[in-house]
């Protein structure tokens, strides 16, 4: 495939319009542009997670190799989908296009493409629902606001529910609380009816229904990735940690997503995870079989979200521990919350967790018995269980940037902020319009992070950015915190086009630094084999 | 509400209660438009001189428009000092609510209350003026 | 087009009304429509109600709009905006109802040099709905005075505070200012500004001019055109009696305004306008963010096959035993 250039972040700028103009959107169709779409699907792996028409195809090409009865599948598919979900009969029925959501969408903002402005996204779908499900748009058709499901209308469904990383930001302006998150999932559902995935997401689901993560790591490799990061911690601490991967009989299973086993700087939060659990002496283990904690299924369709998710409780009974702890990811933690439970619960074999370090019940997660690793350190850090020194992050000047699953899917505001205050000593909020609830995604969820993607995920990207540009500026912050294993990946790259000079952290990176571990040597370097601040000379 | 069992009987008892209202209120009340009488002494009177019971301008006229007339006559005499009204026959009339309107009309309770009590209409005249003495004959 | 054709269909709507009442069709305008318009209303919502209903609420999905329920009760939940509990849920959505707290938040994004996105208050769009739809409740109740043989107190004391100004004669309503105006508005923004004249629909302009419409034509008819409003009230209470009475010498616009009225009634269930019913049944909204503590059930769960550890084991026996692993099966 032909190589994309993505353009300067100085023309991507210009290019942004964000008053719409110009011929009416239904009669305009998406021109699928090089540099905003993912590639499509392979054939192999549809094939392995048994999805229907399964095939090499190229998005743009002309021919998407549809089969025969196309339109019958979608408006089936979508009659299925209306039945079973009445938020999404609701959606399509009572959007009054008031366009409260218009401008808070990170892709509109971004690329000033309306069609990316959430309400108009919704009614790409709606447009059909009004033509096949509608009295009046049957009579009435465009009248009426109805749309005939034509190839091209096809296209741009796809074009655009592939633009859109279902991070709500919509919903929680919208007078009726419609959630373009949901309608895009359902957009994605049908999608896969047609096989009209993409290459991003259906490679990693195929890996982590066969290997258990998305990576495609195998066993052996997981212990590889882990035995690599042990060592680095044995040079900086001079301590040598133990863990024990799929040891029946551990009080905890620790799941987490895999790219914290993989890439910079992942990695080295999963280092501060490693470090943190051997100091407090925690009975825990790893597994290989549920080693993902992300779930790219949720990415596709319900029932496949559904599959890849059944691992974590499957293997927690199997292994016979008590509870689980959840690591940094985002939306790992709307599906682990809203869905996982409804989906594989009831989890009546787990017990509520319980902290043997401090002996906090964690009770608001009785029913899922998992809970997120910024409630078990906020918990040990404010019983006082943590020995830790934040000055050896004082080269840090920090941000936080809210995932937008654990913001609007959660709720998770307070936990990592109360451990960042404690491991650091200069933190600054980005503007309130920017974080909290209110925060912008990364611009690259929802298996966007596609090289080939790159323009649109700088876009996607922009509101992001230019929040952190704005606290760059007035504070000199250097470290964007998150607690999101995409967010580590996706934002580094955006940093590096928007904002250079700024790097990406997650907070059990700082943590661990922060920690001060028993026995250890004096350290020299962070995680990363940097100096800390104030040993730069040795 | 779970199921659309709920939601029917939830939609169903909230439009019995909101917009059935009107219907169990007026349940053993007769719809009887008001009727007004034009019987008063003054009346009475001026039907022997002029050989018809009328109003400074046309029926009609006065039913739609009497309370803009109204506040033309006070404008006129509060604010201006002007106390004759030439009708549209060009007939003369002292503006007065309380010597002219009201001397015909003087069974407030029979005649304005009628409407203004059948439509829920509270006129401000009587903030000031005094209502007469009922008579009827 | 999109604007013109809503507005041309109203407008003929109002020619209709009136052309018939002058043809002496009375009775049709003034009975059988009206009837025909509140069955078909009330079908209607309920139909949809019951379409709404029939499908299942399969996942708890609110979305949460400030700090959850922690597990440590040093860190203080958004009891409002992340509601755990029934309570919590019932405050949410009457905020969201009654003054429509989630528009309430609404920014306006501008990108300025520098790059820089600035992201600026923008609460006329709410102002201009809760002004609409509060005065539209009003008027509503309101009318009430039309509809009940001996006038309720409570519509007295609320006539008598939407006129509280005693401007003019019969008295100005507020409302009826504050309605047009906001109508007005929340027409002009679909036509100024261009983001919202793009997703612009007709659908949305036709209520617009049909609702300018009643409220034009009601009030043309209380303080300009005057109807006999004593002979309105006769024919309301016929219909609402159920023995229908054409009183002599109603004006034509009454009948324009009961028209256009009973073509709003017809439209509803079938229109956006549903989202009065709508927002009740909003699952990012209507729910608890206490997914962790209480299991939520989908109706419809069924299996699904997955990729068992044993399957696993089997394909990677070798490795996980050379790796140091422990396995199930030797």
């Amino acid at each position: 495939m032909a190589k994309v250039t993505t353009p300067k972040p100085a023309e991507l700028v210009t290019s942004i319009d964000l008053k719409p103009s110009g011929k009416e959107w239904m009669d305009t169709p998406a021109e699928i542009k090089p540099g905003t779409f993912c590639w499509g699907a392979k054939a192999k792996n549809l094939n392995i997670v048994e999805f229907p028409n399964a095939r090499d195809w190229n998005p743009s090409e002309e021919d998407w190799k549809l089969p025969e009865n196309w339109q019958e599948i979608f408006l089936t598919g979508m009659k299925n989908l209306l039945d079973k979900y009445r938020s999404f009969k609701v959606f399509m029925d009572i959007c009054v296009r008031c366009g409260a959501c218009a401008d808070k969408c990170h892709f509109f903002i971004g690329s000033g493409d309306p069609k990316n402005m959430p309400v108009l996204r919704a009614e790409l779908l709606r447009s059909v629902y009004r033509r096949y499900f509608t009295t009046s748009g049957k009579l009435l058709g465009k009248t009426a606001g109805g749309r005939e499901l034509t190839i091209d209308v096809l296209k741009e469904l796809w074009y655009y529910f592939y633009q859109c990383t279902e991070c709500r930001r919509c919903s929680l302006f919208c007078p009726y609380g419609i959630d373009t998150a949901e309608i895009t999932l359902m957009g994605r559902e049908l999608m896969n009816l047609l096989g009209l995935n993409t290459d991003w997401i259906s490679g990693p689901v195929a890996n982590c229904y066969m290997k258990g993560n998305h990576l495609g790591l195998e066993p052996h490799a997981i212990m590889n990735s882990i035995e690599g990061m042990i060592d680095d911690i044995e040079t900086i601490t001079g301590i040598r940690i133990n863990p024990s991967f799929n040891r029946k009989g551990a009080e905890i299973l620790f799941v987490t997503p895999s790219g914290d086993l993989f890439a910079d700087p992942g990695t080295f939060t999963c280092m501060g995870y490693l470090m943190l659990f051997h100091e407090l002496g925690l009975d825990y283990t790893w597994s290989t079989y549920a080693s993902e904690g992300g779930n790219f299924g949720f990415f596709t369709s319900n029932e496949m979200a559904k599959r890849l998710n059944s691992k974590i409780y499957a293997e927690a009974k199997r292994l016979g521990v008590k509870w689980i702890i959840g690591g940094e990811c985002g939306h790992m933690w709307r599906v682990l919350t809203q869905y996982m439970d409804t989906w594989n619960g009831p989890a009546d074999f787990l017990e509520v967790p319980v902290s043997p370090i401090t002996g906090t019940r964690f009770d608001t997660s009785r029913s899922t018995k998992m809970i997120h690793i910024t409630e078990f350190t906020a918990d040990l850090i404010k019983n006082g269980k943590l020995k830790l020194d934040p000055s050896r992050n004082d080269d840090l000047i920090v941000t936080y940037h809210d995932s937008c699953n654990t913001s609007r899917g959660m709720g998770l505001l307070e936990e990592p902020r109360y451990i960042i205050e404690n491991v650091c000593n200069h933190f600054h909020e980005m503007p309130e319009n920017t974080i909290r609830e209110q925060t912008f995604c990364c611009g690259s969820g929802t298996g966007l992070n596609a090289s080939e993607n790159m323009e649109l995920r700088m876009r996607g990207g922009f509101p992001r950015a230019n929040a952190v540009k704005f606290v760059k500026d007035r504070h000199g912050v250097n470290m964007l915190a998150n607690i999101c294993a995409i967010d580590r990946a996706t934002l580094s790259a955006s940093m590096d086009y928007w904002v250079p000079g700024v790097r990406v952290t997650g907070v059990h990176e700082m943590v661990a630094n922060a920690l001060v571990m028993k026995g250890e040597k004096e350290r020299e370097t962070n995680l990363r084999g940097e100096p800390l601040p104030g040993k730069e000379g040795n | 509400m779970k199921n659309a069992g709920t939601i029917v009987i939830v939609v169903v008892v909230g439009f019995v209660a909101f917009f059935g209202f009107p219907f169990y209120y007026n349940i053993g009340k007769a719809n009887e438009a008001p009727k007004l009488k034009f019987d008063t002494p003054a009346i009475l009177e001026w039907e022997k001189v002029n050989g018809k019971k009328e109003c400074v301008e046309p029926k009609e006229f006065m039913r739609g428009e009497h309370m803009q007339l109204l506040n033309q006559w006070r404008d006129s005499v509060v604010r201006n000092g002007d106390r004759v009204y030439v009708n549209s026959q060009g007939r003369s009339f002292t503006m007065s609510f309380q010597n002219t309107c009201m001397n015909c009309h003087s069974n407030k309770k029979d005649f304005c209350d009628k409407c203004h009590n059948y439509l829920g209409v509270k006129p401000y005249c009587w903030g000031c003026h005094i209502a007469p003495k009922e008579k009827q004959s | 087009m999109k604007i013109l054709l809503p507005l041309f269909v109203v407008v003929a709507l109002v020619v209709i009304a009136f052309a018939g009442a002058q043809a002496n069709l009375q009775a049709f305008f003034g009975i059988v429509v009206p009837y025909a318009a509140v069955a078909v209303f009330i079908l209607g919502f309920i139909v949809r109600a019951l379409k709404w209903g029939s499908s299942p609420v399969p996942f708890r999905i609110p979305t949460t709009a400030g700090q959850m329920k922690s597990f440590a009760p040093w860190i203080k939940q958004n009891k409002i905006d992340n509601p755990s509990s029934r309570l919590g849920v019932f405050a949410r959505m009457a905020l969201e109802v009654l003054v429509f707290r989630s528009l309430f938040r609404n920014t306006k994004t501008e990108l300025h040099d520098g790059p820089k996105l600035v992201y600026g208050s923008e609460k006329f769009l709410w102002l201009a709905g809760l002004a609409f739809h509060w005065s539209f409740l009003i008027i509503f109740v309101r009318h009430f005075r039309f509809f009940m043989q001996d006038v309720p107190f409570v519509i007295k004391i609320m006539e008598s505070l939407d006129s509280f100004l005693q401007i003019g004669a019969p008295l100005l309503y507020l409302t009826d200012v504050v309605l047009v105006g906001a109508v007005t508005y929340l027409f002009l923004r679909r036509v100024v500004m261009p983001q919202i004249k793009f997703i612009s629909l007709p659908a949305d302009y036709f209520p617009l001019f049909l609702i300018l419409g009643i409220a034009l034509s009601g009030i043309l008819m209380r303080y300009f055109t005057k109807v006999h409003i004593v002979g309105v009230k006769g024919l309301v209470m016929g219909l609402l009696s159920f023995s229908p009475v054409i009183p002599e010498g109603i004006g034509s616009i009454f009948y324009v305004h009961l028209f256009l009225v009973s073509v709003l009634l017809v439209y509803f269930p079938m229109s956006k306008l549903m989202h009065m019913g709508g927002v009740f049944l909003s699952p990012t909204r209507n729910m608890a963010n206490n997914n962790r503590e209480v299991r939520h059930i989908n109706p419809w769960n069924y299996p699904v096959h997955v990729h068992t550890y044993e399957e696993y084991e089997n394909d990677f026996r070798e490795k996980m035993k050379k790796a140091g692993l422990p396995v199930e099966k030797e």
